[in-house]
C-alpha cells in the first residue's frame, strides 16, 4: 500500500545528497580524527571542514560549534552545562524555561530543580507565543539561563527570539552583568528559518540532523565564545573537552550537508509548503465539521497544521489513518508513554476533552497537492467513522 | 510522494524480512480486528429503532474515555438478547467494548448475574492481552455494562438487585465493597497486604483476592498513586 507521510516534525527521510556525502566515511575513510597518521588526519580534516560549513551558516566562529549526538543531547548540554558551570556564582541559581519546551528542556529543568536549582516557567498565551511581560518579571540577578524554543514541535508556533534576546540584553546592561545567558532549541526551526546566531541574539542554540533530512542522532550545540559549560559526557576530551567520545564522522558530514541544503532552499521550500499547508487547513475546515486549528497562524512554521477534532480520540484517529496509509501524530494522552495529555496543548489553555482529539499534520519535501487531497478525503472518512462510534457530542467554543 | 514500489523486487524481499519481523501492529491482532471492524455498535440513526430495556454510560470526555451500553434483556430468562454500544476513546477502549458486546451475546446471551461479574481481566484475556499502560481502557466497558444492568433492574422494579457502582460487594463474607477498597488505596495502601491490613478483604472470602488486586491497580492508576 502506498504510504503518505505527514509527520516531518517527528523526523525526516535522509536526502540522497546527504547519503552521498557520508558514503566515503563509513568504510574508505574510517579513521579516528584523534589519530596522528594519515587516516586520522583525513577524518579530522573532514569534521573541521564540516564545522566551518556550519559556522558559516550560523555566522559564528568554527570553535563555537560543538558536535553532539542530537537535539536532546545539545539541549541537555546547554542547560546542565551552564547551570553546573556557573552555579557557584549564585546564591539561588535559577533557570527560566518556557512551558512549551520539548521534553529535552523540561525534563532537564526538572532534574536541575532536584539538584537545588530554582526553576521558573514562562507562560505562553492562547496562540502559543510566550508572554514577554512575564519574562521581564521573571528575570532577576539569580538567573543563569533563559531557554526558549525557536519553533514549537507540536503547534509550530515561532517564538519572537530576537525580542526575547533584547529583553535579556537590556537586563544585562541595566544590571552590568553577563547573565542570564540565552539558549534556544532551534531543532524544528532549522529547516525553514534564519538561524544566524547574532541576528537572533542567542548565546546557545541547539540543532539536530534528524529533522532537516540529515542523519538521525546528529546535531550541534552552538556556544558563543565566553559562555562556559561543564561537560556531561567525560572521556577522551574530543570537541574541546565539551563532548567526549570518538566523533561520528559520517554523521557530522551528513549533518553539515543537510543543514547547508536546508538553509539554501528554505525560502523556496517554505513558500511551497505554506501554500500547501494553507490549502490543507482550508480544506479540512470546510469539509469536516467541528474542527479548529491550534496555535498562531501567522507566526508559524510553514509545514505545520495542528487540528483539534471534536468527539474523536487522537490515538484512534492516528491508527485509523495509518490503515489508510497515512502517518500523522497526536497529543492525546492515550498516545503518550505516560498517559499524560500534551503539555503544549495544556499550556495554551486547551481543555483536556479537546486535547484528546488533537491531530498534528506536518508537511515536507515529498508532499504534493495530491497527497493533501488524499489526506483530506481519508480524514473526513475516518472522523465520520469514529464519530459514529462516539457517544458524546461536544460543542465548539467560540 | 516518491514511490518505493519501483525498487527491484529482490531488494524489496530483503527489506520485507526486516519490516515484518515481530508484531507488526501496536496491539494484538484481536484488538486490531475489533478496532477496525467493531461489532454490535449503535449505528447512526439506529437509536430510534433499537429495542432495549437497559442503558448505561460511564466516563467523561475530560478523561478521554466515555462508554455507553444499551441492552435488551429477556425478562423471563434474564439473559441479554441483544446489545449495542458506543465508545469515545482510543483503539484499545473501542476494542474492549466491542469484544465485551460479543462476550455477553455469545451462546444465546449471558445471564445478567454472570454479565455483571465480568472483570477487566476477562476482557483483556478475550482481547489477547493489552499493554500494561492500556489496562485502564478495558475497565470502563464492564462498568458501563453494569450501569445498564442496574438500569434494567430499575425499569423492572427489582430495586433489591441494583448494585450502584462502587457499592458492589467484593468480599461477600465481610461485606467489603469497591468503595472500601478505593478508600484504602486513597488512604495510602498500595499492595494487597496493605489493603488487607486496612479492610481485611479476602480474609472472609479468599476467592475475591484476584478481583481485589485488579481494583487496587485500577484505583492506583486512576489517582496516579
Amino acid at each position: 500500500m502506498k504510504r503518505y507521510y505527514f509527520d516531518y516534525a517527528a523526523t525526516t527521510p535522509m536526502r540522497k545528497e546527504v547519503l552521498k556525502a557520508m558514503q566515503l566515511f563509513w568504510q574508505k575513510q574510517f579513521g579516528n580524527p584523534s589519530s596522528l597518521y594519515l587516516e586520522g588526519r583525513i577524518a579530522k580534516q573532514a569534521i573541521e571542514s564540516a564545522r566551518a560549513k556550519v559556522a558559516n551558516i550560523l555566522r559564528t566562529q568554527p570553535k563555537e560549534i560543538i558536535f553532539t549526538n542530537g537535539g536532546t543531547e545539545s539541549v541537555n548540554l546547554a542547560l546542565q552545562g551552564t547551570a553546573h558551570f556557573y552555579r557557584k556564582n549564585f546564591a539561588r541559581p535559577k533557570i527560566i524555561i518556557s512551558t512549551i519546551e520539548h521534553p529535552a528542556g523540561l525534563e532537564t529543568a526538572k532534574a536541575l530543580k532536584k539538584e537545588g536549582f530554582e526553576t521558573a516557567y514562562l507562560k505562553v498565551q492562547k496562540n502559543g507565543l510566550v508572554d514577554l511581560e512575564q519574562l521581564k518579571q521573571l528575570i532577576d540577578e539569580q538567573t543563569i539561563l533563559v531557554s526558549i524554543m525557536y519553533a514549537n514541535n507540536e503547534i509550530g508556533v515561532i517564538e519572537p527570539i530576537p525580542k526575547i534576546a533584547q529583553i535579556i540584553k537590556d537586563f544585562r546592561q541595566k544590571h552590568q552583568t553577563a547573565f542570564p545567558f540565552f539558549h534556544t532549541d532551534a531543532c524544528q526551526a532549522a529547516g525553514y528559518l534564519d538561524i544566524q546566531a547574532n541576528k537572533l541574539g542567542v548565546d546557545l542554540m541547539s540543532l539536530n540532523g534528524g529533522k532537516i533530512y540529515g542523519p538521525k542522532a546528529t546535531g550541534i550545540l552552538y556556544k558563543r565564545e565566553g559562555v562556559e559549560i561543564k561537560p556531561i559526557i567525560h572521556g577522551g576530551g574530543q570537541e574541546k573537552n565539551y563532548r567526549s567520545g570518538t566523533e561520528n564522522v559520517p554523521g557530522i558530514i551528513g549533518f553539515a550537508t543537510a543543514l547547508e541544503l536546508a538553509q539554501k532552499e528554505k525560502e523556496k521550500e517554505s513558500q511551497r509548503l505554506k501554500s500547501l499547508r494553507d490549502y490543507l487547513i482550508k480544506n479540512v475546515l470546510e469539509t469536516i465539521p467541528k474542527v479548529f486549528v491550534n496555535g498562531d497562524l501567522k507566526n508559524r512554521l510553514p509545514n505545520n497544521a495542528h487540528f483539534t477534532i471534536l468527539d474523536v480520540e487522537g490515538e484512534a484517529l492516528v491508527l485509523k489513518l495509518d490503515e489508510y496509509g497515512i502517518a500523522a501524530s497526536t497529543g492525546s494522552a492515550c498516545h503518550s508513554k505516560s498517559l499524560q495529555p500534551s503539555h503544549v496543548l495544556q499550556a495554551i489553555g486547551l481543555p483536556n476533552e479537546f486535547i484528546h482529539g488533537s491531530l498534528r499534520i506536518t508537511l515536507g519535501k515529498d508532499t504534493t497537492k495530491k497527497d493533501i487531497n488524499y489526506l483530506t478525503q481519508a480524514l473526513k472518512k475516518v472522523v465520520q467513522e469514529l464519530r459514529e462510534l462516539s457517544p458524546i457530542s461536544l460543542k465548539l467554543k467560540s | 510522494m516518491k514511490k518505493t514500489s519501483t525498487q527491484k523486487t529482490n531488494k524489496k524481499k530483503k527489506e520485507a524480512d526486516v519490516l515484518t519481523k515481530g508484531n507488526p501492529w501496536v496491539y494484538s491482532e484481536t484488538v486490531k480486528d475489533h478496532f477496525l471492524h467493531p461489532r454490535n455498535f449503535m449505528k447512526a440513526g439506529e437509536e430510534e429503532k433499537f429495542q432495549y430495556n437497559g442503558v448505561g454510560m460511564i466516563g467523561s470526555p475530560v478523561c478521554g474515555d466515555v462508554m455507553k451500553f444499551w441492552i435488551l434483556v429477556d425478562p423471563k430468562t434474564e439473559k441479554i438478547k441483544d446489545a449495542r454500544w458506543r465508545t469515545f476513546g482510543c483503539a484499545s477502549a473501542i476494542a474492549s467494548t466491542s469484544v465485551l458486546s460479543e462476550m455477553i451475546l455469545r451462546n444465546g446471551g449471558m445471564t445478567l448475574e454472570k454479565a455483571r461479574k465480568i472483570t477487566p481481566n476477562d476482557i483483556i484475556k478475550e482481547l489477547g492481552g493489552l499493554p500494561d499502560i492500556k489496562y485502564h481502557c478495558s475497565v470502563l466497558g464492564d462498568k458501563a455494562l453494569r450501569d445498564a444492568i442496574n438500569d434494567y433492574y430499575r425499569r423492572t422494579g427489582q430495586y433489591d438487585k441494583i448494585e450502584p457502582e462502587g457499592s458492589r460487594v467484593i468480599d461477600k463474607v465481610l461485606k467489603i465493597t469497591e468503595k472500601d477498597i478505593e478508600k484504602a488505596v486513597l488512604d495510602g495502601a498500595r499492595t494487597l497486604e496493605e489493603v488487607q491490613e486496612k479492610t481485611k478483604v479476602g480474609l472472609g472470602d479468599p476467592t475475591c483476592i484476584p478481583l481485589v488486586e485488579e481494583l487496587i491497580r485500577f484505583y492506583r492508576e486512576k489517582y496516579n498513586l
